[in-house]
């Protein structure tokens, strides 16, 4: 760890946050020659490092196989080092709210476990109060984005496949790999009831793009971040390269408090709580790029109170904090009689699902707003904890008989193997004004800074979405042959809607817009009044589309990136 | 004496006549342990915390040499060794059910709890402890208690308990080496794939659609450098 005096030199730009919008903005900015800054609050990682590498590693060498932790809910091997919770980090909730906020605290953020689904946002889901009068518009079109998210399909690499869908853009994809055998059963199913089915797109190199990243092995663990770079995570793929030009100082545990302001009401920097000595330095740097996840970034806009912005700067408007919103989701899994028995063979495959399912359906037909894709998931995994429980729940559906012991308990196991597919919805929520995060008076983490409030609601447009992804899920189980697991969830169960920020797709904080009284920062994502600091996460989106935020977030950090370098160098910053 | 000693003792002693455990015997060699008793297995990256916290819980106990013996036999019980596989003491699952119910502390009642149970039943019925029980008394209470649609009202305790040790053992078992070899289990390494096996598709009565197929990698290529022409079309 570097170790950094209270005056600490002056950067061109201050980044706050290594994941997808900080990785991205640091390499365009560090790439057009500027002197750049990565704060990130969490430790230094590298996927490759032996020390903390988790991939390739066999249920046994967790103690409990592999089960979730308070550290890691996602699993023992998953790599975020955080979850909805954190230690000494609380955040608090108004009414009867029940908002879930997932940080990882690890140089690359939620990169270094995400699903790796890179898809992009279509012509719609920028305009999409023109067609529906839901929500608002952006003020920028797909033809404005297009030529950025061209240039990350190739800089990044994202298989997937040239489909001609309107609003599920076609781009410059690796080849994707071959259909496992439940999705060729699901395939085969959705067909029979018309939901189009299409090779997935994950950002996972199928083929070589550059010498510096290796080409998918096929073990299925994305989750645990690539040791040989064939997944995008944010420190392998950004930051890493970032770092050879020579330009970028990364500060570890560095938790950023707040903007420090200048007397000309411009940022002058960063104040952050070094986590190893507990104090508090300033960093300063030209302009300030805030890409600390859409949640994180308002509350830092909020707690930079200065003479002239006594709700936050940037918030003239109040709207830092309101229209968050996260993905829909709603699960469910069937069990497939006809993939019983199976013969067992390595279909470990990519580290997620190798088709998916673009939304096909009319909502003008419908009775909710927005639509959903389909993420389907299956096959012979390798086992960890939970695996070989409940043999019986199978058995019963089969009429089998229950229980015992010895040599029929390892031939239920076998049969039952592979034989299980699981469906996930992941659709759009409309942005709601009273859909927001606030600073709470009462309540600091354990570096003193105030922490965030939610408030959080659901309208009908996602309960009734999430009922039709239901009775689509337990139709297309039953095309599939097989019998749906658990009971429909009823009307009072929301249908199984997934709680707010469930998903991990938080967007809308700080919204851009053309008019300041209505929106916190511009279509270049510059504050509307402090010109140089800029926001580079999910929290400029309008509104989130019905597929995942991620490659919109690099897209659009990445023409962000380009416009500072260019007001830069026209000396407007 | 410790405890993992104390296990060894009771083993040759309270099961060891038995048959369930006559292969751990006759697979081990007399100067090597009856049961493997591995060193910590902290092999995967944590961070300094969480290695902290697993180290404490590995080296902690929380059943008695005497509770330890009773889940080591219905263990073994529950999965006896096969022509093929090991038996789950030979793959350390009672020690795994150990830790976890450390790690899932709800869980400790319930397996104390479930253990004195069937303690009671043995000494009610034979006078004995369980592990004391003969063979054939153990598998009296055992068959009481292994059919949850079959057994009598008065053992739905017992048949929880069991029904628990199943699913922990079953779990324990399969997420080792020897769980996922018997499994049949092949990944977790580097490989290439290109598809379902000829034989399984046909079996399934499945193919690749030509269409489809045309879109997919082609693995020869993989090292091939990516290009694309302003189409978006692949050319390499």
């Amino acid at each position: 760890m570097m170790q950094i005096k209270e005056n600490a030199k002056q950067y061109d730009a201050v980044i706050v946050g290594s994941g997808a919008g900080g990785g991205m903005s640091a390499k365009v900015l560090a790439d057009a020659g500027l002197k750049v800054a990565v704060m990130e609050a969490g430790p230094f990682f590298d996927p490759k490092d032996p020390e903390t590498m988790t991939q390739l590693k066999w249920p046994w060498e967790s103690p409990r196989r592999g089960r979730s932790t308070p550290s890691r809910h996602f699993g023992d091997f998953d790599m975020a080092y955080g979850g909805w919770s954190l230690e000494g980090e609380p955040y608090t909730q108004k009414g009867d709210s029940d908002f879930m906020w997932f940080r990882s605290r690890m140089l690359g953020g939620r990169t270094n476990h995400w699903g790796r689904i890179s898809l992009r946002f279509g012509p719609i889901d920028f305009k999409h109060r023109s067609h529906d009068g839901l929500g608002d518009d952006w003020p920028i079109g797909y033809e404005d984005v297009k030529p950025y998210y061209d240039k990350l399909d190739k800089l990044i690499g994202v298989f997937g496949s040239n489909e001609g869908l309107y609003n599920d853009p076609d781009g410059f994809f690796l080849p994707p790999p071959k259909p496992r055998l439940h999705e060729l059963y699901y395939i085969k199913g959705a067909r029979k009831l018309g939901i189009p089915v299409i090779p997935s797109r994950l950002s996972i190199l199928t083929k070589r793009i550059n010498k510096e990243r290796g080409v998918c092995f096929y073990c299925n663990q994305c989750s645990r971040s690539c040791n040989a770079y064939a997944d995008f995570s944010s420190g392998s793929c950004l930051i890493f390269p970032a770092q050879n030009s020579g330009q970028v100082d990364l500060y570890n545990n560095a938790m950023v408090r707040k903007v420090v302001m200048k007397d000309d009401g411009k940022a002058k920097g960063v104040s952050y709580i070094n986590k190893e000595d507990g104090k508090e330095y300033v960093i300063e740097g030209k302009v300030v790029v805030l890409a600390a996840s859409a949640c994180s970034s308002a509350r830092i806009l909020l707690n930079s109170k200065a003479p002239g912005h006594s709700n936050g700067i940037g918030n003239s408007s109040g709207v830092v904090g309101k229209y968050l919103h996260d993905s829909t989701g709603s699960s469910r899994a069937g069990f497939i009689p006809a993939l019983m028995d199976r013969k067992v063979y390595n279909e470990d495959g990519v580290g997620g699902m190798h088709v998916y399912s673009p939304w096909w359906g009319d909502n003008k037909k419908l009775d909710f707003g927005r639509g959903y894709h389909i993420e389907v998931w299956g096959g012979m995994g390798m086992p960890g904890y939970g695996f070989g429980m409940n043999m019986d729940g199978f058995n019963k559906m089969m009429g089998f008989p229950q229980g015992g012991y010895g040599d029929k308990l390892r031939e239920d196991v076998k049969r039952y193997y592979g034989a299980v597919i699981g469906f996930g919805g992941r659709g759009e929520c409309i942005a709601r004004e009273d859909n927001y995060c606030e600073l709470d008076p009462d309540v600091v983490d354990e570096f003193g800074i105030p922490v965030l409030r939610f408030n959080y609601s659901f309208s009908d447009h996602e309960r009734l979405q999430a009922k039709h992804m239901q009775q689509t899920f337990e139709e297309l189980i039953d095309a599939m042959g097989g019998k749906v697991l658990g009971d429909t969830p009823t009307k009072e169960q929301n249908y199984g809607l997934n709680k707010g920020g469930e998903i991990i797709h938080e967007v809308g904080t700080t919204r851009m817009g053309n008019d300041p009284k209505k929106s916190v920062c511009n279509k270049y994502q510059q504050l509307h009044d402090v010109k140089n600091v800029f926001i580079t996460d999910a929290g400029p989106f309008v509104s989130q589309a019905d597929t995942n935020c991620t490659w919109t977030i690099m897209a659009l950090a990445w023409r962000a990136s380009e416009y500072i370098v260019d007001q830069l160098n026209k000396q407007n910053l | 004496m410790d405890r993992r000693d104390t296990l060894k003792t009771l083993l040759i002693t309270g099961v060891a006549g038995g048959a369930v455990a006559s292969t751990v015997l006759s697979s081990c060699k007399t100067d090597e342990p009856m049961i493997a008793i591995p060193e910590s297995k902290l092999t995967i990256g944590r961070t300094p915390s969480e290695r902290e916290r697993d180290q404490a819980l590995l080296d902690n106990d929380f059943l008695t040499a005497e509770e330890l013996t009773v889940v080591a036999t219905l263990c073994d019980i529950i999965l006896p060794a096969t022509s093929s596989a090991g038996s789950a003491t030979e793959a350390d699952v009672h020690n795994f059910i150990d830790f976890i119910i450390q790690d899932i502390p709800n869980l400790q009642t319930p397996v104390r709890g479930g253990i004195a149970w069937i303690n009671n039943e043995a000494s009610t019925r034979f006078n004995s402890s369980f592990v004391d029980a003969t063979e054939e008394q153990k598998m009296e209470i055992i068959d009481d208690i292994a059919y949850p649609d079959k057994a009598a009202p008065e053992m739905s305790s017992g048949v929880s308990f069991f029904n628990r040790m199943r699913d922990l053992t079953m779990t324990g078992y399969y997420t080792t080496r020897m769980g996922l070899d018997d499994l049949g289990y092949v990944g977790n390494r580097a490989n290439i794939w290109d598809g379902v096996p000829e034989d399984v598709l046909k079996k399934h009565n499945m193919s690749y659609d030509p269409e489809w197929l045309a879109k997919c990698v082609d693995q020869e290529k993989r090292e091939d450098l990516a290009s694309w022409d302003e189409e978006g079309n692949l050319l390499s």
